[in-house]
């Protein structure tokens, strides 16, 4: 029954190992690109305000498949940005991960700005009160917490992001998408390859998940 | 301890390293609107060091507004306000620098949530004086000793009542080693019976010759650890007197009726 799974013909763990390769460089990315964006929409200078609200907007509208074609035709192929990759897998791994990285980035911003919220703003005073610049206040007081009251959210967006990977599957990246693709067109048992897919995903995410809300319970602050 | 024996010990603390009757804070023709209201009305105000002023007057007269704008954690829309001979600066570098030399007590503690005690006494003179952590922890635990939370030292904010989360704010904004300390309603929102250890920390500080600004509903607090009594009502500072003189025998209308609203019961 499983003939079709011939692992010589395909790279099954190797497809996966792109796909959560693809996850965690994007979620590192979007982690750092999102909080520099929550910090900018809570800043005092109206100009960066600006920026973070319309980079969330406009970004969080697009949708991804726009956005990774656009890493590809667009700063790749016209402007001729290959993100110092020395072949097309190396350049397109780079630029889907530059695409998920500025998609994720605007969920992960958005969630740590209701993480934000949920900070009393009597401390963020305190902690002016005590001499520290927005930056300190901001870093030691404020962004501790809140990452804190979103792990679970911030959860939801690692998984979306996972699944989101399939995606680059579009410019070419030889993660799990794409040879699901393949393999359905080489091989006859369509249910089965799918179910071997989606088993993939999930204990890919499933984990996270877990492990996050196992985290989400362990760090929260006592009020 | 009555006022009187209190302030020459003050003076005599000072006496040494500054003049006298140097003044610390200076507000002059201080102005504020919320919207269309007027909280603040042509404030003129003078602190000199070593002195405590306790501002009363109704809820909604300004005071808390007043204690806030001396940190700019209030703007002011017209006036201006110096400490040290230095005008406060409008953001940036200066003000954090000026806030720092400037303790502030809040009504609801405001004690980071996710540090331990010892953890929010020392964040500020690490991370804004730059000062070695060894003698910073060193002096955070002596201030702790001495509003009597050092055995608390390792526990974090929610695991202490009302009246030892103040007294752990009282003692960050001490290490800062402020120049005066602001305590906008310290105890309003303490339980009864909490509310006279946090005095006593605070009668303790004024004795050392701290200065002080303290936005206070107790009375009994004006009356025994003040210098001067500043009453504000509608915006406006209506009276200022010594508290024995105020308290006995108040000149303005405004203030007989607030004293006889709330001396007897």
């Amino acid at each position: 029954m499983f003939d079709f799974l011939d692992l010589q013909r395909y790279d099954l763990f190797g497809a996966f190992w792109v796909t959560a390769q693809l996850a965690v460089f994007s979620a590192i990315g979007s982690l750092i690109l999102g909080t520099i964006l929550a910090g900018m929409r809570v800043s005092p200078v109206p100009l960066m305000r600006v920026f973070g609200t319309g980079y969330v907007n406009i970004v969080r509208n697009t949708p991804l498949t726009v956005i990774i074609l656009f890493t590809s035709l667009g700063l790749f192929q016209t402007l001729g940005i290959a993100m110092g990759g020395d072949t097309f897998t190396e350049t397109n791994f780079r630029l889907a991960v530059l695409g998920l990285t500025a998609y994720t980035a605007a969920f992960v911003c958005e969630a740590l700005r209701s993480g934000i919220n949920t900070v009393p703003v009597g401390q963020a005073e305190a902690a002016r009160a005590l001499g520290l610049s927005f930056t300190q206040v901001l870093r030691l007081v404020v962004l501790p917490q809140a990452f804190r009251s979103v792990v679970a959210p911030l959860a939801n967006v690692l998984i979306a992001l996972t699944k989101n990977t399939t995606v680059a599957a579009a410019i070419g990246v030889a993660e799990a998408a794409l040879l699901m693709k393949t393999m359905i067109e080489n091989e006859a048992q369509v249910f089965l390859i799918g179910g071997i897919f989606a088993l993939g995903f999930i204990l890919l995410t499933l984990p996270t998940g877990l492990l996050l809300g196992w985290v989400s319970k362990r760090v929260a602050v006592k009020r | 301890m009555t006022t009187m024996s209190d302030v020459p010990l003050t003076k005599d603390v000072e006496g040494d390293a500054a003049p006298l009757a140097e003044d610390l804070v200076v507000l002059d023709g201080v102005n504020k609107h919320f919207g269309a209201l007027h909280v603040l009305q042509d404030i003129n105000l003078t602190i000199k060091r070593g002195e405590v002023v306790v501002v009363i007057g109704p809820s909604g007269s300004g005071k808390s507004t007043l204690c806030r704008a001396i940190n700019r954690l209030e703007t002011i829309d017209g006036g201006t306000i110096t400490i040290d001979d230095e005008p406060l600066p409008a953001e940036g570098r200066g003000l954090a620098r000026l806030r720092a030399d400037v303790g502030m007590v809040f009504q609801s503690f405001n004690l980071f949530a996710h540090k331990t005690v010892l953890q929010n006494v020392m964040l500020g003179p690490i991370k804004v004086r730059k000062q070695e952590k060894a003698k910073v922890e060193e002096r955070a635990r002596q201030l702790l000793d001495r509003v009597g939370v050092g055995n608390q030292a390792d526990k974090y904010p929610a695991q202490l009542s009302g009246g030892q989360q103040q007294r752990v704010a009282i003692a960050r904004a001490l290490a800062m080693e402020p120049k005066v300390m602001l305590f906008d309603e310290p105890t309003s929102a303490l339980d009864p019976e909490m509310i006279n250890e946090v005095l006593e920390a605070m009668k303790q500080l004024a004795r050392e010759g701290m200065t002080m600004v303290v936005v206070t509903h107790e009375m009994g607090f004006a009356r025994s650890a003040a210098n001067r009594v500043v009453f504000m009502a509608d915006g406006r500072i209506v009276e200022e007197a010594e508290p024995q003189q105020f308290f006995d025998n108040p000149k303005s209308d405004r203030a007989k009726d607030f004293l006889s609203k709330i001396l007897h019961h």
